[in-house]
């Protein structure tokens, strides 16, 4: 019982962490666009979509813990993951331009921002989804058998 | 700890730092432009040569809101004779639109700028194709209006047309201007987008300088 309970708190906050990471990330995606009103390409609304109702899911799985939340919001975190993934790699050039989805002369291979000179938004994002998917995964493994 | 109160408090830490910073960046951002950047020296202008107050206007000829706009600010220069004048600045984000706005380069030479800006923005759907500016279309609307149409052509490949293009283009990249159209009154940027704020900023600008 002990156990469990040790189990479940560090569980809860593995999910708590991922929760005020996804915040973080919905509210400096919303920083960049609408206050310093850095043009959205399509690719970064796809990983919007994928990242935004994160931020209402995951705290239901709070109140009260619900291991469940795992598995819906690692769908989530997925999508938005290979869509990072993937305009890393159109920015990489690794992916020709032409198959890139972008219009309206936004291109999605174009970076705004450069903090320390090497975190543009792109990267920015594809590292959340990493963290947190990772943090899913651990809260999941707390799981006792 | 109670994990409510650590969520709560969690939360609101994120959610204070997210309007500390946007407080702090628009104070920053409220501050006046480099007036050498937000004005150029030739470009077209509409109004009195000495009004005091200055609107500087980057806009792109195939956007819609640009097209809205512009009778506004024509009532703006109306509403105060003689204090206030626009400067026109090209800030061709769409697609297409480097040519279009070398046409109107072009024919600012001919001193039938105006002239060329009203047909397009009159006819924006007859040039326009999903958001993307067809410079033939955009070209053959220019036809009706009399100047002198092999100069025009010829101008829309000068070096001197195109250098002037390329500085709006350099300006409004070191202003941070990445939507039109954008505003600027003797310098200073709206506080926030809208024909409310442009008209408030005016009147604010004219007070002071009259």
């Amino acid at each position: 019982m002990n156990k469990t309970n040790a189990d479940n708190q560090a569980g809860w906050l593995l999910v708590f962490a991922a929760c005020t990471l996804v915040l973080i990330a919905t509210l400096g995606s919303l920083f960049f666009s609408e206050v310093m009103t850095v043009p959205v390409c399509k690719l970064c609304w796809y990983q919007r979509i994928a990242l935004y109702p994160l931020v209402v899911i995951l705290p239901f799985g709070l109140f009260p813990f619900d291991r469940r939340v795992l598995r819906i919001a690692a769908v989530f975190a997925a999508i938005g993951w290979l869509i990072g993934l993937f305009q890393l790699l159109v920015i990489a050039g690794v992916i020709p331009e032409s198959i890139q989805p972008c219009v309206q002369g936004i291109p999605c291979s174009d970076t705004h921002i450069a903090l320390f000179g090497f975190l543009n938004i792109p990267t920015l994002s594809f590292l959340a989804f990493s963290l947190v998917g990772a943090l899913l995964y651990f809260a999941h493994r707390t799981k006792t058998p | 700890m109670n994990r409510k109160l650590l969520f709560i408090s969690g939360i609101s830490l994120i959610i204070l730092a997210f309007i500390t910073a946007v407080v702090l960046y628009q104070q920053q951002a409220g501050g006046g432009q480099n007036p050498a950047l937000v004005e150029r020296p030739g470009a077209p202008v509409k109004g009195p040569h000495d009004a005091r107050v200055t609107i500087v206007e980057f806009f792109d000829p195939a956007c819609g809101t640009c097209a809205d706009f512009y009778p506004l600010v024509q009532q703006l220069i109306e509403a105060y004779p003689g204090k206030v004048r626009v400067m026109m600045r090209y800030a061709p984000l769409h697609t297409g639109s480097d040519q279009v706005v070398l046409m109107l380069e072009a024919a600012h030479r001919q001193g039938k700028y105006w002239q060329a800006l009203e047909m397009l923005f009159n006819n924006q759907r007859r040039w326009i194709v999903g958001h993307t500016s067809q410079p033939g279309p955009a070209r053959a609307l220019l036809n009706a209006i009399a100047l002198d149409h092999a100069q025009l052509d010829a101008d829309m490949t000068n070096p001197e047309v195109i250098g002037v293009v390329q500085r709006d283009m350099q300006d409004l990249q070191s202003l941070g201007v990445r939507a039109t159209p954008e505003f600027f009154v003797n310098g200073k940027p709206l506080p926030s987008f809208g024909y409310r704020q442009l008209a408030d900023l005016v009147k604010e600008t004219v007070e002071k300088s009259y």
